[in-house]
């Protein structure tokens, strides 16, 4: 009787978020950064007169830079708290991961710090990535013969 | 016609990253490991390829990208060393994202003092 007293009480006080204003958001902030995206690759491509992959490959690092840089003045942060998945979601929010770990392991100095605890956000993707990727080309170089 | 298409798809991932963020206790890290895991199952049958086309730039900025390049560079230069080749080939294409963030997340850590 007390427990599903105090779990009435948690439910009553846990705040309440607005699932359909947070995925509107989430929604506009991710479109609007892969048409950022996509006119950073056009404008590459048209200025330096390379390939669209080329172009592609340097938006990526653009945004990359963009990602470190904002976090580095401080208000990347309020913007992720904002938007969310919006800007996780994108390549800015392993850039924003790996910063973040590195400016708050920099204390402690440069190999035990920021060398060793870099990836500690962002390792996951890079690890989980690299075995799915080995896995699955592995079963289709099978079925492919 | 290709930025509509890039901001709808775009979108629509980041949406769903959201409405599985708040519906369940998942945390970013999580969220972020299962599209770069879905990226990676989407191109075992050239499909995110397609996308690509279709979407533009919109389909290569988000995460699911990051796989869909790991076993694209790794598929591509196992046509020539086989087996070999998907260890080789694996960080072909995606080598200038993550050294490009390794880089910068160093010299500015140098550079700037975190802020609380």
């Amino acid at each position: 009787m007390e427990e599903n007293k105090y779990k009435r009480l948690v439910a009553k006080h846990t705040p309440k978020e607005n699932v359909l204003n947070n995925a509107l958001i989430a929604f506009i902030i991710g479109g609007f950064m892969g048409l950022l995206g996509q006119f950073l690759t056009d404008i590459y491509s048209y200025i330096f007169n390379i390939s669209t992959s080329d172009g592609t490959m340097l938006m990526i690092v653009t945004l990359v830079f963009l990602g470190c840089l904002f976090t580095c003045f401080g208000f990347f942060d309020k913007l992720v708290h904002f938007a969310r998945c919006g800007l996780i979601i994108p390549i800015t929010g392993f850039a924003h991961a790996m910063m973040s770990a590195s400016l708050e392991y920099r204390k402690e100095g440069f190999v035990t710090g920021i060398g060793a605890n870099m990836f500690k956000l962002a390792g996951s993707v890079i690890v989980f990535g690299v075995v799915s990727a080995y896995v699955f080309g592995f079963l289709r170089l099978i079925i492919g013969g | 016609m290709i930025y509509l298409n890039s901001f709808l798809f775009c979108g629509i991932v980041c949406l769903i990253g959201q409405l599985i963020l708040d519906n369940t206790k998942l945390t970013p890290g999580h969220i972020t490991t299962i599209f770069v895991v879905l990226g990676c199952f989407l191109d075992v049958f050239n499909i995110y390829d397609k996308i690509i086309l279709w979407a533009g730039a919109g389909a290569c900025v988000p995460i699911t990208s990051f796989g869909h390049l790991l076993i694209h560079g790794a598929m591509v230069s196992s046509v020539d060393l086989g087996y070999m080749g998907l260890m080789s080939g694996m960080f072909n294409l995606t080598a200038s994202g993550i050294t490009a963030a390794i880089v910068f997340s160093f010299i500015f850590s140098l550079i700037f003092k975190p802020k609380d």
